[in-house]
């Protein structure tokens, strides 16, 4: 894994500086890339790593920021009643990102205003978290907070660190983290070039989540066409039942 | 060797499910019970999300029951007559079960409800195998100890609807059956087992059903109401993982056939009161977790669409 990690980066650098050097692509100040573009869940699938790499030139602060498909959530809060936890108040939050990663070569408020962090919703303090009209704010706030927390506890959430370093002047690389829960759907990563406080150069890349194999027929199967899916168990389970008295009648 | 299971969408190691499975199956053969409401317990204690728990069971114990179910009929010992009457009752109350549990599952109290049906029915059933071992036990010392009167008149014998049932020798009221066959329905729905740790003694003791036919015609409708429970946890909630109900079947099916093996060699006493005693373990663990101030006291609601 990590020496094919490695490899990749590797021939993809040169390919990248090889590129770049012969064409002479003097309007772009950053390329970056994934070292895949899809990630499949598989029956074997327990979470996985990611390479985004890149290079720079010039001086400056690279921030990486990916995105998982928007969704609805719904928050609960459970309160104690008779002696019994249950869930009571529920919030819902409109656009909320299934994944959050976001990574810096610095802390973020070293590298750019709050506004213009907040203008490109970079980290997890300033995503746009829309609760649902008529929640009244103080409560929102609370949701909204515990949210963030839960999706961190899930690994789904990044929590705020600059692990970028930028060697030899020009080339970067950050790991990214897919825990086995992984939401999927398409993902987008922006990579940012900062100089002074602004964006100078930004760089996108999409990444694909997907169910494959088995898993994925069984899914889609599932939640398309449940009533086949409900039959099919049956059946699935009838046989197997039968099966299991006759293999150890004999027996 | 960890699996990633589609319906329950979280990573599981497989020799542990298989272990699981073998563990319930060795108790289900021993002790002729389902096992389901050990099973499903232990799946929410793991993680599994406690409606993938119950419907993912419903689906495993159509399995369990039908190999039980068939050796049964092969011998003769189903009351088909007296079984499609309770089946009657067994689809109305597990359809009404499974509606329930939908509309509790959009309500955001599923959870808490399926815990409080096991404490109750766990430690119900555990207290008494518990007690009733420990009398089987004292009278086996004591033998001059009176036996009580198997089959008496009372109340239930006046309701209308009666029906011959020439295989369990009864001429009884449909409605007993039915009504039984209902709320078995509820709870197999609900929490996801046959059953037939109530059927069984309500067949023996509400009935006044011979010993003989009382499995095979409990299994026997067990089938059919698990497989409506399947369709239906299927349909509304798509909560029935196949995959994680077949890997439970292989293990369940080859720890019950040790279970057997085992229960014909052991002393039946002690080790009833021993499955009473776990029963009640895993029911003081529910309880537990229900009265428990939890780590997080926020969580994510089931998304209604992924």
């Amino acid at each position: 894994m990590r020496i094919t990690l490695k490899t990749a980066l590797f021939v993809s650098l040169f390919a990248l500086v090889l590129t770049k050097t012969t064409a002479m692509v003097a309007a772009t100040a950053l390329v970056a890339d994934l070292s895949r573009d899809h990630i499949k869940i598989t029956t074997s699938f327990s979470g996985t790593r990611l390479l985004l790499f890149g290079a720079t030139e010039g001086v400056g602060d690279v921030v990486v920021v990916v995105r998982g498909p928007n969704r609805r959530e719904v928050i609960r809060k459970k309160e104690r009643v008779l002696g019994i936890w249950i869930n009571r108040e529920a919030v819902t939050f409109e656009g909320v990102p299934g994944y959050y990663f976001q990574a810096s070569t610095r802390p973020l408020s070293q590298i750019a205003s709050k506004n213009i962090l907040a203008k490109h919703r970079i980290g997890t303090a300033r995503l746009v978290l829309k609760p649902l009209d008529g929640t009244p704010p103080a409560l929102a706030n609370d949701y909204r907070s515990a949210l963030l927390r839960l999706k961190q506890d899930h690994s789904l959430y990044s929590v705020p660190s600059h692990p970028i370093k930028i060697t030899g002047g020009r080339l970067f690389r950050v790991e990214l983290v897919f825990p086995s829960n992984v939401p999927t759907g398409i993902y987008a990563a922006e990579i940012y070039l900062f100089q002074n406080g602004r964006p100078v150069s930004i760089s996108h890349k999409t990444l694909a989540v997907r169910k494959a194999g088995i898993e994925a027929t069984i899914f889609e199967f599932a939640h398309q066409h449940s009533a086949i899916y409900g039959i099919f168990a049956i059946l699935v389970a009838l046989f197997a039942g039968w099966l299991a008295g006759v293999i150890f009648r004999k027996v | 060797m960890d699996l990633y299971f589609p319906i329950a969408e979280m990573s599981l190691n497989a020799l542990m499910l298989f272990g699981l499975g073998a563990g319930v199956g060795i108790l289900s053969g021993m002790f002729g019970v389902g096992g389901g409401f050990l099973m499903t317990p232990l799946l929410i204690f793991i993680g599994v999300p406690p409606a993938v728990a119950v419907g993912t069971e419903a689906n495993q114990v159509v399995a369990a029951s039908v190999s039980g179910a068939l050796a049964h009929w092969r011998r003769g010992n189903v009351d088909i007559k007296m079984g499609a009457v309770i089946l009657i009752g067994g689809f109305i109350g597990s359809t009404f079960g499974v509606g329930i549990f939908t509309w509790l599952r959009n309500l955001g109290h599923i959870d808490v409800v399926i815990a409080l049906f096991y404490v109750t029915f766990l430690g119900i059933v555990g207290v008494l195998m518990v007690t009733e071992s420990v009398r089987a036990w004292l009278n086996s010392r004591n033998p001059t100890a009176s036996r009580r009167k198997l089959h008496q008149h009372t109340w239930m014998h006046g309701l209308p609807f009666k029906i011959r049932f020439r295989r369990s020798k009864l001429y009884i009221s449909a409605l007993m059956p039915l009504s039984i066959g209902i709320f078995v329905g509820i709870l197999s729905a609900i929490m996801g087992v046959g059953g037939g740790f109530i059927m069984v003694p309500a067949m023996i003791y509400l009935l006044g059903m011979p010993t003989s036919v009382v499995v095979g015609t409990s299994l026997f409708q067990i089938i059919f109401v698990t497989a409506n429970v399947t369709f239906l946890q299927s349909v509304q909630n798509q909560t029935v993982d196949i995959m994680l109900a077949l890997l439970l079947v292989v293990g369940s099916v080859i720890g019950a056939q040790i279970g057997t093996a085992l229960g014909a060699k052991l002393r039946g006493e002690q080790l009833r009161a021993l499955l009473g005693l776990m029963v009640l373990a895993v029911g003081l663990r529910v309880a537990y977790d229900l009265v428990a101030m939890p780590s997080e006291l926020y969580s994510f609601a089931v998304s209604g669409g992924h």
